[in-house]
Formats: C-alpha cells, sequence, structure tokens
C-alpha cells in the first residue's frame, strides 16, 4: 500500500475566515490523505513548527486578508533557513491572478484562489507529490 | 451558496424541493394550510408594532422612518477612513459602520511582530485615542449612529469611542456607537476572539453595563447570526443560535443584580440575507416572533419596546461569487429586496467585488445606490409587511419557528451553548455542513449561476483592485511612535495600573478603559492587560 500524503492545514496571521481551510482539510481527509489542522493565528514560526513535528509532506495556506504575498515569503524563506523546502507549499484563499505568477516565482507547488473545486484541488496537490 | 435541494424527473419538473433549514416546499398553498398549521392571526402575527412583532417593531415601518444605510467600510490609516466617511455621507448613507484592521481587532500595536503585513489591510488600524481623533474628526456623533465592527476588544474600542465624543464636545449621553461584541459568534465563525469564554462574556456584560447609565444611546451588543451563516448554519442555525448567545449575555448581566427592561431593549442584531428568498423572508419575521417570545416568557420582560428585534440585515457574503463578478450586483438587488420585504431596521450590503479585493469606492456607492433605490424608487416603503397573509409565507413562517426552536433545543439538551461553543461542538457541526454544501456543488446538486451551470466567462468585467498601500503603514508606525513620545508615561503607567487592579477584582473595566485612552496609551498596551489576567482562548480541534 502507498503511503497516505500527511499534509499541514495552517491559517497564519491573524485572519479568523477559516470555512474555507474547514472544508479544504475535511475534502482532503476524505481523499484519503492525513490531514492537521493548524487552527487560527498562528505565526509562520508555529506552523513551520509543526510541520516539522508532525514530518508532513505538504503545507496549504489559507490566506484571505490579501497579505498572501508577504507571508508566503516568509514561509518559503524560513523553511529554507530550516532546511525543509522539500515540503510543497500551496496557497490558496482571495488571490488575485496577477499575484499567482508571483507566488509560484517564489517557489510555492500551486495556487487555489476561490473558485477552484475541490476535485482541482486533491488532483493538483496529488500529482505534484507523485512528482516528487 | 446554493440555497435548497431540488428534486426533478427525468423532464426537469420538479417534484420537490427542500430547503436548508429542512422544510419541504410545496407547489401550491392555499387555506388549508394555514388550517393545517393552526394559524391565527392574532397570536400568531398581530398588526405591525404589536407582540409577538412578527410583522414588524414599528406600527407604520418604513412610512415613519426608511432603513439605516451602514456599508461596512474602513481601510488604512484614520485619514484614508475618515475621508471615505464623508465620502459615504456625502452620498447620502446615514449609519456609519467602521472596518478595523486585524491587528486591531485582535489587540496588537501596529508595531508588534504578529501586524506585520496587516497593518491598515482590512480596515482602519487604530493604536490610541489620536487616530479616532482623526478618524471622527467632523462627524457629527450625536446625529450619526456609528457600527463598530470589533468583538475581542469592544471594550477598549467603545471606551475609546467615548473618550473621543468628549473630546469634541459631544455629551456621552447623546452618541449612539454599536459595537459588534458578540464574542461567542467569533469563536464558531471570523474567528477575531482573544480571551477564554468565560472572562469574554464578562467584557461583553461590562459594556451593556456600563452603558445602561453612561452611553444610554449605545446598542452595546449586536448579536451576530451573520457569521454564522456564514461558516455553514442553515437559516434556522443561524436565529437559534443568536438567540440562546443573546440569552448567555442577558444572564451575564442579570447576575449582576440589574433588572432586564433596564438593558436588553439596546440589544440589536445582525442577521445575514443570502439563501432561497422565501426561507430568510420567513426566518426573519420567526425570528423577531420568537426573540419576544424569548423575553417574555423567558426572562419576564415589561416594557414592550424592550421586546423588538432591531436588526441589521445584509451582507449576503457567502451568496457571492468570484466567477462571472457582475453577477454579484444582481444577488445583491435581490439580497436587499428580501431585507427590505423582511423589514430590516438597517442594513448594508456585501459589494460585488468582495471576493477579490476591499470594496473601491465605485462598488461601495454602488451596493448604496442598490439599497436607496429600492426605498425611494420601487415602492418598499409604501406599505408593512406586504407579504403578510400569503399563504405560503405564514406557513412558511410557522414551520421557520418551529425549526429554529427545534435547533435551539439541541443545543440546550447538549448542555447549553456556553458547552456548545466551548466543546467545538457547533464549529465542527458547520465545518461539516460546509463541506456537505461544497460537495453539493462540485455535484451538481445544488446549482449556483457561473459556479456550476452557465458558467462561459467570456467577456466577464475586469474587476477594479484596491492596492495596499505599504506606505499607509508605515505612516501609521511612525505616528504610534510620536504620540508615545508626547504622551505623559506617568500617566498611562498609572492608568494602566488601575486598569489591571479593576480586571484582577473583576470589577466592571469600562471607566478604566476610558481612562487609559485618554491617557493615550495603546491597545495592545490595554490589551496585554486582560490577555495576562485571562490567558488565550484555546481553539477546540476540528477533527
Amino acid at each position: 500500500m502507498e503511503k497516505p500524503v500527511k499534509i499541514l492545514i495552517a491559517k497564519p496571521g491573524l485572519d479568523g475566515h477559516d470555512r474555507g481551510a474547514k472544508v479544504i482539510a475535511q475534502a482532503l481527509r476524505d481523499a484519503g490523505m492525513e490531514v492537521i489542522y493548524s487552527g487560527l493565528h498562528k505565526t509562520v514560526e508555529q506552523i513551520l513548527e509543526m510541520a516539522i513535528e508532525e514530518d508532513v509532506q505538504v503545507i496549504g495556506l489559507s490566506i484571505m486578508t490579501g497579505a498572501h504575498i508577504p507571508i508566503t515569503k516568509k514561509v518559503i524563506e524560513k523553511m529554507r533557513e530550516r532546511g525543509i523546502e522539500d515540503k510543497l507549499v500551496f496557497v490558496g484563499g482571495v488571490i488575485p491572478a496577477k499575484d499567482i505568477p508571483v507566488l509560484m516565482e517564489m517557489g510555492v507547488a500551486g495556487v487555489f484562489p476561490g473558485g477552484v473545486s475541490l476535485r482541482e484541488t486533491i488532483k493538483a496537490i496529488k500529482e505534484k507529490v507523485s512528482v516528487r | 451558496m446554493a440555497v435548497a435541494r431540488y428534486i426533478k424527473d427525468e423532464k426537469d419538473q420538479i417534484l420537490d424541493v427542500i430547503l436548508e433549514s429542512g422544510i419541504h416546499v410545496k407547489p401550491v398553498y392555499t387555506p388549508k394550510d394555514l388550517d393545517r398549521i393552526g394559524f391565527d392571526y392574532e397570536k400568531d402575527l398581530a398588526d405591525p408594532g404589536n407582540y409577538p412583532y412578527t410583522r414588524g417593531i414599528h406600527p407604520l415601518g418604513y412610512r415613519s422612518r426608511a432603513w439605516t444605510t451602514r456599508q461596512y467600510t474602513g481601510f488604512g490609516t484614520p485619514e484614508e477612513t475618515n475621508e471615505r466617511f464623508k465620502l459615504m455621507i456625502a452620498h447620502g448613507q446615514t449609519g456609519l459602520n467602521v472596518a478595523f484592521d486585524l491587528p486591531t481587532q485582535m489587540g496588537y500595536d501596529s508595531d508588534h511582530p504578529m501586524a506585520e503585513g496587516e497593518v491598515g489591510r482590512v480596515g482602519m488600524a487604530v493604536d490610541t485615542l489620536r487616530d479616532f481623533e482623526i478618524a471622527f474628526k467632523d462627524i457629527r456623533m450625536d446625529k450619526i449612529g456609528v457600527g463598530l465592527t470589533i468583538n475581542a476588544v469592544a471594550t477598549i474600542i467603545l471606551a475609546m469611542y467615548q473618550a473621543v465624543a468628549e473630546k469634541y464636545g459631544f455629551d456621552a449621553k447623546t452618541i449612539s456607537a454599536t459595537p459588534q461584541n458578540d464574542i461567542l459568534k467569533e469563536m464558531i465563525g471570523r474567528g477575531a476572539w482573544i480571551f477564554p469564554v468565560e472572562p469574554a462574556i464578562k467584557l461583553v456584560g461590562d459594556t451593556i453595563e456600563y452603558s445602561m447609565s453612561v452611553m444610554p444611546r449605545t446598542n452595546p451588543v449586536s448579536v451576530c447570526g451573520y457569521h454564522i451563516r456564514e461558516s455553514g448554519a442553515t437559516p434556522a442555525q443561524e436565529i437559534a443560535y443568536a438567540i440562546l448567545i443573546a440569552n448567555a449575555y442577558i444572564d451575564n448581566v442579570l447576575s449582576r443584580g440589574h433588572d432586564i427592561d433596564a438593558f436588553v431593549g439596546r440589544f440589536s442584531f445582525n442577521l445575514n440575507v443570502f439563501g432561497n428568498m422565501w426561507e430568510q423572508i420567513a426566518k426573519f419575521r420567526a425570528a423577531r416572533k420568537l426573540w419576544a417570545r424569548n423575553l417574555k416568557e423567558r426572562y419576564n420582560v415589561k416594557n414592550p419596546q424592550n421586546l423588538f428585534l432591531r436588526g441589521l440585515f445584509g451582507g449576503g457574503g457567502y451568496g457571492l461569487t468570484k466567477a462571472q463578478p457582475e453577477n454579484n450586483i444582481m444577488r445583491g438587488a435581490y439580497y436587499a429586496l428580501v431585507a427590505a420585504l423582511s423589514g430590516a431596521q438597517t442594513t448594508a450590503l456585501c459589494s460585488y467585488d468582495e471576493a477579490y479585493t476591499i470594496p473601491t469606492p465605485r462598488s461601495a456607492i454602488l451596493s448604496l445606490r442598490t439599497l436607496q433605490l429600492l426605498m425611494d424608487e420601487m415602492g418598499l416603503r409604501d406599505t408593512v409587511d406586504p407579504l403578510a397573509g400569503s399563504y405560503f409565507i405564514e406557513t412558511l413562517t410557522k414551520e421557520m419557528e418551529k425549526k429554529i426552536e427545534e435547533e435551539m433545543e439541541k443545543i440546550i439538551e447538549y448542555g447549553g451553548i456556553v458547552k456548545a461553543v466551548s466543546s467545538g461542538y457547533i464549529q465542527r457541526l458547520v465545518a461539516k455542513q460546509a463541506y456537505e454544501i461544497e460537495k453539493g456543488l462540485e455535484s451538481g446538486e445544488l446549482l449556483k449561476v457561473g459556479v456550476n451551470i452557465y458558467t462561459d466567462n467570456e467577456g466577464a468585467m475586469e474587476v477594479e483592485l484596491h492596492e495596499y498601500n505599504y506606505a499607509s503603514a508605515e505612516k501609521q508606525i511612525k505616528a504610534l511612535k510620536e504620540v508615545k513620545r508626547e504622551r505623559s508615561e506617568r500617566e498611562v503607567v498609572r492608568t494602566l495600573r488601575e486598569l489591571e487592579d479593576a480586571v484582577k477584582k473583576d470589577k466592571n473595566v469600562m471607566p478604566y478603559l476610558v481612562e487609559c485612552c485618554k491617557a493615550y496609551a495603546t491597545l495592545g498596551e490595554m490589551t496585554d492587560v486582560f490577555r495576562q489576567v485571562y490567558g488565550e482562548f484555546r481553539e477546540p480541534p476540528l477533527f
């Protein structure tokens, strides 16, 4: 049997809008992944701590405030510092189309702005993990 | 998002309609339905302005006064927000509703590491009284009601509002603030909580107790079914949980020995308009009736005016889509119609571009115009509760009433609202329902225009994005440093120490906070006093 994908769904920063994060967490779990949900108001450091401790392959960041660029940048930088850049990072939330290439350039594995279906999200995560 | 389940045959004929709250809609309603539900005009409706207020709280409804329009406004620095306030007022808006940035909502100063990247982003940044002095400059605080969308630190912001009013020469007795101040719903949805459940409820109680004597025109709590619904609750659950949450705040104030008639009349509600329109209209009518009955029968409220469910019915955020954004303009118009047909006292609409951005001035004014059109052009002020007597609406209102009561009963059986929120029972329930809705949209069982039907996006409009201004954040931090340099440290230390003492001794914190604000203590300094004594809420697990 293939080992299930282990993923951390994380809410970085002060934003408390968690409907999307909780929906995707349930969907990924139903798709056979092992899902850890961070809860709200986590610092980037706390999220990376969790990712290391739980030994996840994937980190999914849910950001609704518009601060996705500074937060993601910080996540990627700190991951390099800690030598865990092998983990895949996905970003979901209120993400304008023009910011998607900026995030991809930073090194994220995929971006899911509002409106992307659960099916597409699951498929994209599975594909990226299997390539790895 | 999608609003009802439709069972159809192979010819696309509808065989059954199941509303979110679980009610089946029949193809035709007749007087027999009213007989079946035991409809009694005097008992179930009564004339507008009469108990149980199903038809509305005023005898003349919008004839005596159109609704208050209160678009959610605020971003960047207090200067920028003040400018936007004045723009909205110049366009005929009759109330204000202040959006605060996340650091403010979470009790952090703009220079705190947790505030990085968020200063002034989703609302106005507030650090000290100086910011309120700028934001409310030239605003007639004795004339215009001001909603303050703040919860965990509502005590501090309300104290600051009093302090700025007094500074500008307005008597606290004349000002009318409506802090949102509903912390239990933050723990269910929206997530801007800080302190644990018990002290958080105590702080809500403090604002209610304090307003009674000091700011009698202020509405110290706006109970929000709205965000609970946005998180995945059904319309029946939205009302059920809102009433139970309101009761938790009432119980806190009653435990201090106050008479219910002295404060409950200032409660207000913030409820959601999105969904199947008939179900929402029935929901609002049933909610007015149940709230009045709850107060009369459970709490023995005597003054009829204190039985009113005064509501902001609006928003509709979850109903809006990113796909084909112009459709949201039409959705907003229908949502506004629902609010008007339901007798909202106050209203506000989510703007069509909110799935993309903070509303631009153009989109905010478009929402305001949508609301104004109904009142001034379409005849919604003509007569009160125009749908009353409809076989369908009256049957549905009665069925909604029953569904809401069932949902309340479930929570009471579980052990009450405080337990249901502390343990995460409600959070898990609404998250599961939210997931079921997404699955329904994906399978096509639930329909959403532009999302899973009529999805051709060609030629869809480009949404103009509100650009975050990094310079505003720097300016805000600089202004904070300046205030800190100019203020009397001794006064700050003294007032904060007195606040700490009051918190530890479980006194009403409001008068102490007003003193701290007047000494230009920062929001973060005041919040830290609470954090140290109370600790923080521990979020219950999702799985």
